[in-house]
């Protein structure tokens, strides 16, 4: 068999019932995952907006609490996800150009800095583990300054670790598909016309990096200065 | 209609503007300048987010239909967070 046949049989045999061709059925797949990540950002948009109107009503407490965030490992993993989500652009642009071992290169590379989030991440919950930030298991909070209650930065912590932790659980979901898209692009599955998995997947993947790029400006950034 | 394949060279300028981005909201961070350190800080992610969306996601690229959704799925996030923020800002005001 021909290269040129077995491209087109597996060209065929990609394209479902009900559409006309494989534009159209990548078509509504991209649209079906937007929708999607929009129920996702609903999600995560009620937990920032809780977020925001707990720091407007415990303002001091929230300050003061912000402040006991690991600034540095916040900006390298922001960077880290940037880097993450451009080599998954190029692996979703080798997967449209056809290059399936190219696509294999770039998803390894998008897990590694997947993988250095998740570490880093690890390593400031277990430093928050050991200055006792961590709310219900021996929450300490020593502060001077005026209008800091205990109870409202605890209540800090809890959305910090609620809102990173559903973000964090995003991130081993993402690591689990690219593997997935990595073990299927190295068997050759996808080609110029069919690679909807990729593209959907790295839709998924940059929408993770979307919601940090709010987190870390309002759990990390925006309390620095206050007076 | 085809796919729009983008070239690499766009994802380059996109990620090398974020990364820029990341430095300076990291540094204004440090700069005291009151209320205002939240709405650049915002602004700055709000700018980020956008070229994550239009060029890393495509949407850019994508049928009207899909756009439509998605400035949908923001306009419903901004609802929420709008009338929500405006309840609670106005329960602190003075009677």
């Amino acid at each position: 068999m021909s290269h040129s046949t077995e491209a087109g049989a597996v060209h065929h045999s990609m394209l479902q019932t009900p559409y006309r061709d494989l534009d159209q059925q990548r078509e509504t797949a991209t649209l079906g995952m937007f929708v999607f990540l929009l129920t996702e950002l609903m999600m995560f948009g009620g937990l920032f907006c809780s977020y925001l109107v707990y720091r407007t009503l415990y303002f001091p407490s929230f300050l003061e609490a912000s402040r006991h965030m690991d600034l540095t490992i916040g900006a390298v993993n922001t960077a880290v996800l940037i880097c993450s989500s451009l080599t998954m652009a190029l692996g979703v642009q080798a997967a449209q150009s056809g290059r399936g071992r190219t696509v294999v290169l770039y998803m390894a590379i998008t897990l590694l800095f997947g993988c250095t989030f998740l570490a880093l991440k690890a390593v400031e919950y277990y430093h928050h583990w050991h200055a006792h930030e961590v709310p219900g298991f021996g929450f300490e909070f020593v502060s001077g300054a005026a209008g800091v209650d205990v109870g409202k930065a605890q209540l800090f912590f809890a959305l910090y670790f609620i809102m990173t932790g559903l973000h964090a659980l995003h991130m081993l979901i993402g690591i689990g598909l690219v593997t997935w898209i990595t073990i299927c692009a190295w068997k050759g599955h996808y080609t110029e016309g069919y690679h909807n998995p990729v593209e959907n997947v790295g839709l998924y993947w940059h929408f993770v990096d979307l919601v940090w790029i709010y987190l870390f400006p309002l759990l990390y950034l925006i309390s620095r200065m206050h007076t | 209609m085809a796919e729009h394949v983008v070239p690499k060279k766009i994802y380059y300028a996109v990620w090398a503007t974020l990364m820029a981005m990341t430095l300076v909201t990291t540094l204004v961070a440090f700069v005291d300048l009151g209320r205002f350190n939240t709405v650049v800080a915002l602004a700055i992610a709000t700018f980020k987010a956008s070229l994550v969306v239009l060029f890393f996601m495509g949407a850019k690229y994508t049928p009207r239909l899909t756009r439509v959704v998605i400035i949908c799925g923001i306009f419903f996030l901004a609802l929420l967070l709008a009338f929500s923020m405006v309840d609670y800002l106005t329960r602190l005001w003075p009677a």
